[in-house]
């Protein structure tokens, strides 16, 4: 059974058509790249994934469960987890705050222990602290748990964005340019994390970015868009020199 | 279980407040409308910690919490009434009924409403708390006793210090440990970002829910509380002005923050009965003119509160380790 | 025919009612387009409108043409003067300051002016400077504190709609309304525009003070309290920052009152307005005029 299947997606806005009968499947365990210029329909995608959008059309199937209807919170319980382009943090929380709640939310306690702070509770707490602690450490945010969220810089933010959709361990990680407005020392740092993440947690990743060099050496396969539509598909290296891949980038700043 | 070791020091800076007060009330050293007037303070602050933790932690814009807080107040008074309750321990029931019948009536409307994005919200909590007090105007037209707009009398006084402190400090301490549990941590990543929060798997059209009607149950509380500390009801202590005394304690103690509510709640009050006493009679009414320029000043001072998002360590309020 | 007659009646008398809370609730509505403020002092412009139009006519007897502007001129007066002091300085702090701030400035404009060393808490009643006459049109009764009022509002509206959609400070508002950033990015004096936005919608406000005066000539320095929630409500009805919206609101809101309290029963009177605006607020928050916000 494939991870995920998405079968003849379409989504409009408006007169606008923002994703056009896509159709693709993504293997379990397997990473799969995004690329298209801007406005190609990629966090769109993610958004109709995600539930944050209801399709006009087409299917998402998640190991062959159809997710039509299923509301919002519960994807991060069938395993479905993601990151934000823009960053969308729990400012007013702590770092390792931003962590424990999603880690909570999958795995509890009622509102009796919470009240009258039972053995439930304190387990619970104690080990959401831990595993929260240790997936800090993971993404190099050891010694800033107590740090607010909005207080970090700006490069730990992205880290702590990462780790928060690991902390619900997720089956599916999708990945929303991780990579956008770093510098080239800061491209090769993140490919190491994410190259970390592949390693350590068994998971299926489709992650959307610019920045070829990133794209290249961490999927397995590579999907285009462009004008919400798939040119391309295939390895790596083939869809880097598909015509129409090069066409649709033409006028843009082709990043290697 | 461990409800009362995880909260000792709350505890006793609560006991040392309690026997303060108690010696101070059995003294005589107090008026009876200064002991009313103390009583009342504790039963403010409880109210407004319900506006809390709709608003200042869920982010939840209501501003027709003081309908709440009549509906507890009139049910509790008429089934005390209907019931011909006299003793404290009969009022304890009678008690609670209050708080859960705002609570039942806040789940109610909260489930429609609370879809509604903030400024939506506000408009329609405001539609509420003012549908409350035309209700509660024409109430003599259902049931005889309520009183309508003449008011409800003939409510025994069964309410005293020890009644309104156990109270306060027993739901203080429930309130702080939901706050201080997944649940308040649910709370604040709704008020964050309530998108953001469905995605990382929190039901926040739920945790909406278990807010508000937690925040109007503790409403109800307070206006049960006020029923039978007053012994007399007026729709006129329930309409939008009472709705925004709450919202005035909770915004300028820092949204967020119990601490906040509690010594801001005690300076209103204290600050609006000061003033009753330090000014001569020839300006008094000069009062609500000075009040309301003072609350403008503080906004323009402090946006965020007092306290924002601060807990005070020696009152115990904060997170225990 | 005596029910056509008694129904043509009531809905003068709620178009009456419906041209002042129009005039209120187009101040609501333009304020909360350019700032998304709730501005919860306007119904106190309102009060101060009647108060400064009683003043005027009272203890200066002033004729009626000019109690008109100079009132209007006041009460924008007010409104830049509230912005400036109250609102600006709070532009950039969490929106739930601005309105408590907003609800202070309310109570100070109340218990100011009801200062005994100024006017009262009590009553006043409203000198009209002309006597009331009707006309009686054999179906119903139109009087000329009412043909006033229609005229009145009609031609504000007029000028409103020129003011909005043919010159440049309405296009600058209406720009404003959009996307504050952008507009000023193109040039367009942010500050400034709220100011006017502020001086219209007050003395809009202001008119309406006078008006409801002239209708109803008992004054209050809490006049202001109930009209300005149902206008304000009326302006959510026709969807909150449309113009027309406000006005269409303010016309249901108005002839519901009337027609409520001439049919069923006047205490239910405010209770039906507000199960009016549940009914909008879960059926279609945006009111009969707005977009539809894509929910998800």
């Amino acid at each position: 059974m494939k991870a995920l299947d998405v079968l003849g997606l379409k989504k409009s806005f408006g007169g606008v058509t923002a994703v056009e009968d896509l159709t693709f499947s993504v293997e379990e365990f397997e990473t799969v790249g995004i690329i298209g210029p801007n406005g190609a329909g990629k966090t769109t995608l993610f958004n109709l994934i995600t539930g944050l959008y209801r399709p006009d059309s087409g299917k998402v199937l998640f190991f062959g469960q159809n997710l039509h209807g299923v509301p919002s919170f519960r994807l991060a319980h069938l395993g479905i987890s993601r990151t934000f382009q823009n960053l969308r943090l729990f400012n007013s929380l702590t770092v390792l705050q931003n962590i424990t709640a999603p880690m909570l939310g999958m795995h509890g306690y009622g509102i009796a222990p919470a009240i009258f702070r039972t053995h439930r509770y304190r387990a619970t707490e104690r080990a959401a602290d831990k595993k929260g602690r240790m997936l800090l450490d993971f993404f190099s945010l050891s010694g800033k748990e107590e740090q607010l969220a909005s207080s970090l810089p700006y490069g730990d933010q992205r880290r702590l964005e990462l780790a928060r959709a690991l902390s619900i361990e997720p089956r599916l990680l999708l990945i929303d340019e991780p990579g956008a407005g770093m510098n080239p020392r800061e491209i090769q740092d993140l490919l190491r994390t994410l190259r970390q993440v592949k390693e350590h947690f068994r998971l299926t990743i489709v992650v959307i970015e610019h920045q070829m060099g990133l794209i290249m050496n961490l999927s397995d396969r590579v999907m285009a868009m462009d004008f919400g539509e798939k040119i391309a598909e295939g390895t790596p290296s083939d869809v880097k020199k598909d015509r129409k891949v090069i066409e649709a980038y033409l006028g843009e700043e082709l990043v290697c | 279980m461990n409800f009362f070791g995880s909260a000792r020091r709350f505890l006793i800076s609560s006991a040392i407040a309690y026997v303060i007060l108690k010696a101070l009330f059995l003294s005589g050293f107090l008026t009876g409308y200064v002991q009313q007037i103390i009583l009342s303070s504790f039963i403010v602050i409880l109210t407004s910690l319900g506006l809390n933790v709709i608003y200042g932690y869920t982010g939840q814009f209501s501003l027709g919490h003081a309908g709440f807080y009549g509906i507890g107040a009139y049910a509790a008074a008429f089934l005390g009434v209907h019931f011909k309750i006299d003793s404290v321990i009969a009022f304890i029931p009678v008690l609670f009924a209050g708080g859960a019948a705002a609570a039942l009536i806040g789940f109610i409307v909260g489930v429609p409403i609370l879809r509604l994005r903030d400024d939506f919200l506000a408009i329609a909590t405001l539609g509420f708390g003012i549908l409350v007090r035309v209700l509660l105007d024409n109430s003599d037209k259902f049931i005889e006793v309520l009183g309508g707009s003449r008011g409800f009398i003939g409510i025994p006084k069964l309410v005293n210090i020890d009644l309104v402190i156990g109270t306060t400090v027993f739901l203080l301490l429930i309130t702080r440990n939901l706050i201080f549990s997944r649940y308040g941590l649910f709370w604040q990543c709704i008020k964050d970002d309530e998108l953001a929060s469905m995605v990382f798997g929190i039901n926040s059209a739920r945790m909406k829910l278990m807010a508000f009607t937690y925040g109007c149950f503790l409403a109800g509380i307070g206006g049960a509380l006020y029923a039978y500390l007053y012994s007399f009801l007026h729709p006129s202590n329930f309409d939008f002005l009472k709705s925004i005394d709450f919202l005035i304690i909770v915004i300028v103690g820092g949204m967020g923050s119990i601490t906040g509510t509690i010594c801001v709640g005690f300076l209103w009050i204290a600050i609006i009965e000061g003033l009753r006493i330090a000014l001569p009679p020839q300006v008094l009414e000069l009062r609500w003119v000075l009040i309301p320029l003072m609350l403008i000043a503080v906004m323009m001072w402090k946006p965020y509160g007092f306290f924002a998002r601060r807990e005070s360590r020696l009152l115990g309020l904060g997170k225990e380790s | 025919m005596e029910l056509l007659s008694y129904l043509l009646q009531q809905l003068i008398n709620g178009l009456q009612l419906g041209a002042v809370y129009a005039l209120i609730a187009l101040g609501y509505t333009m304020v909360y387009g350019v700032l998304r403020l709730i501005n919860f002092a306007h119904g106190d412009i309102f009060m101060f409108g009647a108060f400064t139009a009683y003043y005027l006519i009272s203890k200066w007897d002033v004729p009626i043409y000019l109690v008109f502007p100079i009132t209007m001129a006041v009460t924008g007066l007010l409104g830049f003067l509230i912005e400036k002091i109250a609102y600006r300085p709070l532009r950039s702090a969490p929106r739930i300051s601005l309105l408590i701030t907003a609800v202070g400035v309310s109570l100070f404009l109340e218990y100011f002016l009801s200062l005994n060393s100024l006017f009262t808490p009590n009553y006043i009643g409203f000198p009209r400077p002309f006597e009331v006459t009707g006309y009686d049109l054999s179906l119903f009764t139109l009087t000329n504190v009412q043909l006033i009022i229609f005229a009145v509002t009609l031609f504000s509206l007029a000028l409103l709609y020129l003011l909005i959609y043919k010159t440049k400070y309405g296009r600058a508002m209406r720009a404003l309304s959009h996307d504050q950033e952008v507009a000023s990015l193109m040039g367009i004096h942010v500050d400034g525009i709220i100011s006017f936005t502020f001086v219209v919608g007050a003395a809009l406000a202001g008119l309406g003070g006078i008006l409801y005066a002239f209708a109803y000539p008992q004054i209050n320095v809490f006049m202001g309290i109930m009209p300005g929630i149902k206008s304000f409500i009326a302006a959510v009805l026709g969807g909150i920052g449309i113009i027309h919206g406000a006005v269409l609101g303010g016309i249901i809101i108005g002839v519901s009152e009337v027609f409520v309290s001439a049919f069923l029963s006047s205490t239910l009177r405010d209770g039906v307005i507000f199960f009016i605006l549940f009914l909008v607020l879960l059926l279609k928050p945006s009111g009969i005029f707005g977009k539809r916000i894509d929910k998800v």
